[in-house]
């Protein structure tokens, strides 16, 4: 059959994102589009909607500045796909995977949909290694699993990016083995993008490190293709190439955003808060590219970060997010207010994972014990502080103070910690029994009494 | 049923529109309603749902990226069909029965599109071993012959239903595949050839001789469920929660413990490390009964978030029909849905594709009679073999933002009877199972306690009145608490929150993953409810009579009720009827040193048994009277200090009762606002 490419001049509508072409033939949907304006400026799009009169192009760029008659399309006879290579590490590019760094563009014998295909379940390998951060929230208690998708749910000016960054310096994410670096930019500032760029260059990882940047002010609709070129590329390196990849994807609600806007355009009925009613798959084409392969080396440990609007854990992504993910660990304002860093509140934070990747031979053997009797204690401490705000701290008894204490202690020597700060494991795990001891024995009662003797009583 | 279209052969149609999973194609006239085609040059899969004059709507089961106007459309002549016979168990498949090892060994890890495989494997040799003889008359549903499929399931060959005639040969005991003619019926219409296996379309519920009530729980190991949120066998659940609340865990839990013969597990639109924890952890675990791998009666349907969504809206149709099968070979049967919000969701893509008009949330206007499809198709049945045999289903549906009163949840609470509801607050304590005691429900509570009296020979049916009781005192006496701490009560609710934590922590939490803990036998369920009620009921009554709550408290019996879960296996019950002797030995010598003599003591507890009913209920609404009371008081001094706190305008020269009107005023407001 014909794969040779076409083309038509003009198109007979455009609106918002979309532009409607008629009267051609032999164009499949899904198919990767390439427009040419007559000031020689290129636009890429996708086939969303193909009839035998019409086909509905979405264009990334946006339709700005597109003459109906005059706009050369060629209509390329495949899905959008990009070029995959390790020489691609070390280098920036944009959504769409043209460079951004003056380098050449890439190229390869093999080229990848970026679509992806859906990963047949009975090939994963379940997740079982842990990944060490060096912040003891997430070591210590929503360990992070080697092949897991474990998102960042934060809130406007809260400092998520400062915590992925330094998830990403301290983060053994190969554990001795090769690993890369896949970061997706999805409509943040320039001046986050520049942060992380400088992260990866302090720590001497750049040539690990690939970058996809769509910035704040580029083509919105092009952030629908920024993840998953990403995790095309992200794919390739670990499951043809072996390497432990980690994916940081900042942020997930622009993503959701830009999906909303094209929906709109298209005229679809809208489910909760105007978003797609296939937002749910749609994200879960993305999150459920992280995992392991059965007797493949490699892994895709996904961070993806999303900022909830109005701190609402129940708006649309974040709450989707939450249903795909492996879990989820969440920044809280009143930590932050309190001069915590990083604020994530380990009640509502959870890592699904973690029980497979802890314990001895693993972590430590008291760890499981431990981080339960830690979450438990704390969330007595939010019951407490409940309770003396209503009735007065002196009123409180003896037991009940002794909580306000270790939740005092709690948050400024376990919770917090320095942006700079590498924890070991071993070193979170001994700070959790060191603020135990604050406490009366008879409340310790998720950990055993073999475990207490010996390291409760270690210091 | 397998019927070729009026041309005999098959038709061909052509693309003319193509939207994500729908595909529009004219030419269709000589198709079928449902019929299976294959649609566009690489063959995919699909489901012809709508027919206009010629053209007809599609639905693809597989991804049609490049798939072009002017491609051809073939038609299969048949609906969209499972094939049943032996190879079944311990596999997975996708929503449309596709193995999923096949696949991978064909296509690699990841699934590509337009690949065909057989759905029973076609080379591998079963050992048949007939049942029926040459030259009786046979019809649909009989029992041809069986198949030792695995240690655990013997699979009955079925006579397909519809079949009818003289059974004019049939084989000899020995090794055949599934291909191979195994008899030979004889009828009016001439001759009609058997195989081990035949096909039956998954939308159309499979005939049963009649339906029957039931009285014998499916039980579940799970103490929550078991005794206050009992389902029967052939009874229909639900299981909503937002998301963290364990509701996969849950069904993980019944799927691997509970008393059915065959398990057929529906990954939804879910997460892939899912199934690949059952593929994982199944074989490895022993069923508690018979000893044998789990995996030797489990069924996976895997259509996880990421495959086809057509195909997810297919795979719970393709899980019941499996189901119903097995049940009409004699079996009981479980199928748990995870997530029926997502096949939800499926229909609602499909049906926005089609442009149809919206009922709520953008949910097609025909989601409330699927769904009442879906759930009767749960039942227990006589066969057409006159073997009885039942299917229970289990979904679990996922509300957006964890808010129960959007359209899946309310809809389906129309359709179950029992409706486990999951509790964000208890998880978020890490209390599990989640399932909240006040908003959960079961109508089949009653029918059940008649298995419960013969099974075990307890009053299992007087320890839920009860348990309940001291529950819901409890709920009230929390939100006190709440305001006022503990120790500001006095002690004989001290002791009502004492034995609410028995129940609750000692009876109602169960670990999903402790060796011991994680599976209870209904015997130690009701030993253990009984133990702890008397403890309650004893403890009660001296504290009643001026023993000190915290020497009840301190006996050793009560840190062995709140560990018996986890320390006395489930072959050793005698062990709790120990513990409760000591239990009441114990409470006797407080009674001793308060001076409470044997007799007193003796008539109080009696009369708390026999007329207890009464005689708590009354205290119980006193107590609820009284907490009513106090819960009114403390809202007002709670928003007097809110109101403080905050330093309100121009209300500092209100009284602080009027402040407290006007705020709750205010709330009242606002909620009504959101």
């Amino acid at each position: 059959m014909n794969m040779g490419q076409r083309e038509y001049i003009g198109i007979s509508r455009a609106k918002g994102p979309l532009a409607f072409v008629e009267g051609i033939r032999d164009v499949g949907f899904n198919e990767r589009v390439e427009m040419t304006l007559p000031d020689g400026r290129l636009l890429q799009g996708r086939v969303l909607e193909i009839s035998t009169e019409l086909a509905v192009v979405e264009v990334f760029a946006g339709t700005g500045g597109l003459d109906l008659s005059s706009v050369r399309l060629r209509f390329a006879g495949r899905p959008f796909q990009i070029p995959v290579h390790d020489q691609m590490l070390g280098r920036v590019f944009n959504g769409l995977c043209e460079p951004l760094d003056g380098g050449p563009a890439p190229v390869s014998k093999t080229m990848r949909d970026v679509g992806g295909q859906p990963l047949n379940p009975v090939a994963r390998a379940y997740p079982r290694n842990f990944i060490q951060t060096g912040i003891s929230t997430i070591d210590g208690m929503n360990t992070l699993i080697r092949g897991q998708k474990l998102p960042i749910f934060s809130g406007s000016g809260l400092p998520h990016n400062e915590l992925a960054s330094q998830i990403i310096r301290q983060a053994n994410i190969g554990g001795g083995e090769d690993f890369a670096l896949v970061f997706a930019a999805i409509g943040v500032k320039h001046d986050v993008a520049r942060m992380f760029q400088d992260v990866f260059e302090e720590g001497g990882v750049t040539e690990k490190v690939v970058m996809f940047l769509n910035l704040a002010d580029d083509p919105s609709i092009e952030r629908i293709l920024t993840p998953r070129t990403a995790l095309t590329l992200a794919e390739y390196l670990a499951f043809d190439r072996g390497l432990h990849v980690l994916v940081v994807m900042t942020d997930m609600n622009n993503y959701g955003e830009a999906l909303r806007e094209v929906a709109t355009a298209k005229g679809e009925i809208p489910s909760r808060k105007g978003f797609p009613g296939y937002l749910y798959s749609d994200l879960a084409s993305i999150y459920e590219r992280a995992g392991r392969i059965r007797d493949k080396k490699g892994s895709i440990t996904q961070l993806p970060m999303l900022t909830m609007p109005n701190d609402d854990i129940t708006h649309p992504i974040p709450d989707l997010t939450g249903y795909i993910t492996e879990g989820q660990i969440v920044l809280d304002r009143d930590l932050h207010k309190k001069g915590i860093y990083p604020p994530i509140n380990p009640l509502p934070s959870l890592s699904r994972l973690m029980d497979a990747g802890i314990g001895s031979g693993k972590t430590r053997e008291d760890h499981e014990h431990l981080s339960s009797q830690l979450y438990a204690a704390y969330s007595q401490v939010r019951q407490v502080e409940r309770l003396a705000s209503i009735i007065g701290e002196e009123e409180l008894s003896e037991v009940d103070r002794s909580y306000l204490s270790f939740g005092q202690e709690f948050e400024k020597e376990f919770i917090a910690q320095r942006p700079d700060e590498n924890r070991t494991m071993e070193e979170t795990l001994d700070r959790g029994w060191e603020r135990l001891a604050v406490l009366p024995r008879s409340e310790l009662t998720r950990v055993s009494e073999a475990e207490i003797e010996k390291y409760l009583n270690k210091r | 049923m397998s019927a070729k279209n009026k041309d005999g052969e098959n038709s061909t149609g052509e693309v003319i529109w193509v939207s994500g999973p729908v595909v529009k194609a004219r030419g269709m006239r000589h198709f079928r309603m449902l019929e299976l085609v294959f649609a566009g040059k690489d063959r995919l899969v699909g489901e012809l749902i709508e027919l206009d004059g010629d053209v007809g709507t599609i639905q693809i089961y597989e991804d049609t990226s490049g798939m072009r106007p002017g491609e051809p459309v073939k038609g299969t002549g048949n609906p969209l069909s499972v094939e049943l016979g032996p190879g079944l168990i311990g596999r997975t498949f996708d929503g449309i029965q596709r193995p999923l090892e096949r696949l991978r060994e064909q296509t690699g890890d990841f699934i590509r599109r337009g690949t065909q495989v057989p759905r029973l494997d076609r080379e591998q040799r079963w050992d048949f071993e007939p049942r029926l003889e040459e030259n009786t008359d046979v019809a649909g549903g009989e029992i041809l012959g069986v198949v030792q499929e695995t240690p655990m399931v013997e699979h009955r060959i079925l006579v397909p239903p519809g079949t009818r005639g003289r059974l004019t040969s049939i084989a000899a005991a020995g090794s055949y595949t599934v291909e191979d003619a195994i008899a030979t019926v004889t009828h009016e219409k001439g001759e009609t050839t058997l195989h081990m296996y035949h096909n039956w379309e998954v939308r159309r519920p499979r005939p049963v001789r009649e339906r029957l009530r039931t009285a014998a729980p499916l039980v579940t190991g799970q103490r929550v469920i078991d005794v206050f949120f009992p389902l029967v066998k052939g009874g229909v659940a639900a299981i909503p929660g937002g998301f963290g609340t364990g509701k996969t865990v849950i069904q993980h839990n019944l799927a691997k413990w509970c008393d059915a013969h065959i398990i057929i597990y529906i990954g939804c639109g879910e997460r892939g490390n899912e199934m690949t924890d059952v593929l994982n952890e199944f074989p490895e675990l022993r069923d508690p009964r018979s000893g044998n791998s789990l995996m030797d009666r489990t069924i996976l349907i895997a259509n996880t978030s990421n495959m086809p969504v057509a195909a997810r809206e297919a795979s719970i149709y393709t899980g019941v029909t499996l189901a119903e099968y097995f049940r009409d070979m004699g079996y009981h049967v479980a199928v748990m849905a995870d997530s029926t919000s997502r096949w939800a969701e499926a229909l609602r893509e499909i049906s926005g594709r089609l442009e149809e008009m919206p009922a709520e949330e953008g949910f097609p206007a025909y989601l409330a009679s699927q769904l009442a499809e879906f759930y009767e198709r749960g039942g227990h049945v006589r066969s057409l073999c006159n073997n009885e045999g039942s299917v229970s289903i289990i979904g679990s549906v996922s509300p957006p933002g964890g808010d129960f009163s959007e359209p899946v949840t309310q809809h389906t609470k129309r359709f179950v009877r029992a409706f486990w509801a999951l509790d964000k607050e208890l998880a978020s304590a890490r209390f599990f199972p989640a399932i909240n005691p006040q908003t959960s429900y079961s109508e089949y509570v009653d029918a059940v306690l008649p298995w419960w009296q013969d099974e075990t020979g307890e009053a299992v049916g007087r320890y839920l009145e009860q348990a309940r009781a001291i529950l819901r005192a409890y709920q009230k006496l929390q939100q006190i608490v709440r305001l006022i701490g503990e120790d500001a009560l006095p002690d004989e609710q001290k002791m009502t929150l004492l034995s609410a934590r028995l129940i609750r922590e000692g009876f109602l939490q169960q670990s999903a993953f402790d060796p011991v803990d994680m599976f209870a036998f209904p015997l130690k369920q009701a030993r253990m409810l009984r133990a702890i009620l008397r403890f309650c009921d004893m403890g009660r009554v001296l504290v009643k009579k001026g023993v000190p709550v915290y020497r009840v408290r301190e006996l050793s019996s009560f840190g062995s009720l709140m560990r018996m879960k986890a320390s006395i296996e489930n072959e050793k019950t005698e062990e709790i009827l120990k513990l409760q002797g000591q239990v009441e030995e114990e409470m006797h010598r407080l009674a001793r040193e308060a001076q409470i003599s044997e007799e007193e003591l003796g008539t109080e507890i009696r009369s708390q048994e026999t007329g207890g009913k009464e005689e708590g209920g009354e205290a119980e609404k006193g107590l609820e009277e009284r907490a009513d009371q106090m819960m009114e008081e403390h809202t007002k001094a709670d928003l007097y200090q809110e109101a403080k706190q905050h330093d309100i305008k121009g209300r500092s020269s209100m009284t602080k009762e009027e402040l407290a009107e006007s705020l709750a005023r205010e709330r009242e407001e606002d909620r009504e606002k959101s």
